[in-house]
């Protein structure tokens, strides 16, 4: 199904977050993701499904001022 | 001792984490400036990407608390989920608030701001907002449940020091039991210690320090400064005014004569 992956369109096989994350080939522990503007807590990712047209952010900590 | 909501730290320099020339220059100017608090922002992370976990590392190895920025939010739904991407990401209750306005200025967007800010204290955030230096602005954080306020000196990077100072003396002067924090626009060490002799509680700095020649001497320049700043503040300042007045006794002047 097509969903977008920080802000680009992407066609996935996985049904759930952390499925996708291993798809993507994200490795370690230092993401937050939010599902539609909404915060995932990490103890949600193993159950939750997702849809056709799901927009994902992964982010990670980043230099700031 | 400055206190940030219910925690309390010996140092008034809080630093940015961003634009130095390499990680391990930022880890040695954040050392030198002995700042206790470091800012961050969160980015997205590219697929199979260890950006993050590397940078994550370095401020790690600091042992300094982390304040979290909402950068670059243009809304005050990007603020809010950043936010809370950050309370998910860091741990921590703390989020510096930026909504913006406009790109080109880096104007902060104060209607924005007061909404998304009133948000976040309702769902537990200790918000720390940069906003201008407009008092009616203050004050609506302040209602809103800010207890830290960070008005700006100057637009972001731009160097110039305090450009409105009455206003920001006036912000002092009538928030007198919040933090108050200069953010943005300091561009040397004395701008840095007017805010603090001012009656600032502290500074807010990145660019200044990242962008000097030797970034590592600069954050140990600003320290001095900032401390220089608050030691004058605690000492009492004496008021300007506008005609002179002889420091040197006045009284027994070699070959003075009295008028004829």
């Amino acid at each position: 199904m097509r969903v977008i992956v920080n802000g680009e369109q992407r066609e996935i096989a996985s049904s759930r977050v952390d499925a996708l994350l291993g798809e993507l080939e994200y490795e370690g522990t230092h993401f937050a993701i939010a599902l539609n503007y909404n915060v995932l807590p990490r103890s949600q990712w193993l159950r939750t499904r997702l849809k056709s047209g799901d927009e994902i952010e992964i982010i990670t900590p980043r230099q700031g001022g | 001792m400055v206190k940030f909501y219910d925690r309390e730290f010996n140092s008034r320099l809080l630093i940015g984490s961003a634009l130095y020339p390499s990680p391990t220059i930022m880890q040695a100017a954040i050392r030198a400036s002995r700042a206790d608090i470091v800012t961050v922002s969160v980015r997205r992370e590219s697929a199979g990407g260890k950006t993050g976990h590397a940078f994550w590392s370095l401020i790690r190895e600091l042992d300094v608390a982390v304040l979290p920025n909402t950068a670059g939010c243009r809304s005050v739904r990007e603020a809010v989920t950043t936010a809370k991407l950050a309370r998910e990401l860091f741990g921590t209750p703390w989020i510096k608030l930026e909504v913006i306005a406009d790109d080109d200025t880096l104007q902060p967007d104060v209607v924005g701001l007061v909404e998304a800010a009133s948000i976040l204290t309702r769902d537990g955030f200790q918000v720390f907002p940069y906003c201008t230096e407009d008092l009616g602005v203050a004050m609506r954080l302040v209602d809103a449940g800010c207890r830290v306020v960070m008005p700006w000196a100057a637009p972001i990077g731009s160097a110039k020091g305090i450009i409105n100072r009455d206003a920001l003396k006036l912000m002092r002067d009538r928030l007198g039991d919040i933090t108050l924090v200069v953010d943005a626009g300091l561009g040397a060490p004395s701008h840095a210690a007017e805010a603090l002799e001012l009656g600032y509680d502290a500074v807010l700095l990145n660019t200044a320090i990242a962008k000097a020649a030797e970034p590592v001497a600069m954050a140990k320049a600003f320290r001095l400064g900032v401390e220089a700043g608050r030691a004058a503040f605690e000492a009492g300042l004496m008021e300007a005014r506008d005609f002179a007045s002889p420091s040197t006794p006045v009284v027994g002047i070699p070959f003075w004569h009295a008028a004829p």
